[in-house]
């Protein structure tokens, strides 16, 4: 268990085995994108509260989950990277930043489209979009801190305890909801066993959260890719890939 | 395609801009890295 760990963490290994999931990932996120969104814009039926504009659903909430279960892989690389010192984990890290800050970013623009015709203002200084709106800020210090400390490797020890410490911001957004009166409605898909939605609407939501992620997998294979092209430089197996690269 | 389903109920402006902010950043999230790597190749071969 541990060989096959250390060797699945050892940058060539991992490069390589990036190249040949990548293609499979991003075929199945295409499929599952194609189909959520479909579904989402043409079978699912118009809400009865919120008509069309209820179809924001399918692009905020995926945005909104992966915004939260990036940050907590980032974390968890960050703990790794601290603790262990492995450099895929340091990767992983800063690899995972500029994409989730981007899906945070995604998910509180499309919230505020959605609150706009439904709330009647684009931003209230309410517990769920404030807390995800500190997420966005950690992402951003996270990008600053990287971009700011010049050794690599200090850099990602460095982003690591600051994701580390950010990470108590995740439960408060996931659960602020719940602890407070908040203008935001509560989480519609996540009841197990009791569905709030028609399967109509339901299953492209289904699919266009799992493509997200699926997405999100090839976006972070491809950085960690390049993040360990600059780690390795002038090692033999990154001048195998220069010289299969052609460039 | 009829003129309802691009009218989304009154919402097309909330809508569509949804969607269309969301393949930004899909496509953000795919270009930045390509134009990274072919950066970082075009540096490292320099060093050889």
């Amino acid at each position: 268990m541990w060989t096959w760990f250390h060797r699945l963490a050892s940058p060539p290994t991992f490069y390589r085995l990036a190249d040949r999931l990548v293609p499979w990932l991003g075929l199945l996120a295409a499929g599952l994108l194609g189909y959520g969104i479909f579904g989402g814009l043409l079978l699912a039926p118009a809400d009865y509260q919120q008509g069309d504009a209820f179809r924001i659903i399918y692009v905020h909430v995926p945005a909104a989950a992966l915004s939260l279960s990036v940050y907590v892989l980032m974390a968890a690389a960050g703990a790794v990277a601290v603790i262990w010192r492995i450099k895929l984990a340091e990767c992983v890290l800063v690899a995972a930043a500029p994409i989730g800050a981007s899906f945070t970013a995604l998910a509180l623009v499309t919230g505020m489209l959605w609150g706009k015709p439904m709330w009647g203002a684009y931003w209230v200084w309410d517990a769920r979009l404030t807390s995800e709106l500190i997420l966005l800020f950690l992402y951003a210090g996270v990008i600053g801190l990287n971009q700011a400390i010049e050794e690599p490797r200090a850099a990602a020890r460095a982003c690591g305890l600051l994701a580390l410490i950010g990470v108590i911001n995740v439960p408060i957004v996931h659960y602020s909801v719940e602890w407070w009166n908040s203008l935001h409605q509560g989480s519609t898909i996540l009841k197990l066993g009791r569905p709030n939605m028609s399967a109509d609407m339901a299953r492209p939501l289904y699919a266009a959260l799992l493509g997200t992620y699926c997405f999100f997998g090839v976006a972070l294979l491809r950085r960690v890719q390049n993040e360990l092209l600059l780690r390795e430089r002038g090692t033999a197996w990154v001048k195998e890939q220069l010289r299969s690269a052609h460039v | 395609m009829s003129s309802s389903f691009w009218n989304m109920g009154g919402y097309a402006v909330y809508v569509w801009g949804s969607y269309g902010l969301a393949a930004a950043v899909l496509a953000w999230n795919l270009l930045a890295p390509r134009l990274r790597r072919h950066d970082i190749l075009k540096e490292l071969s320099a060093e050889e």
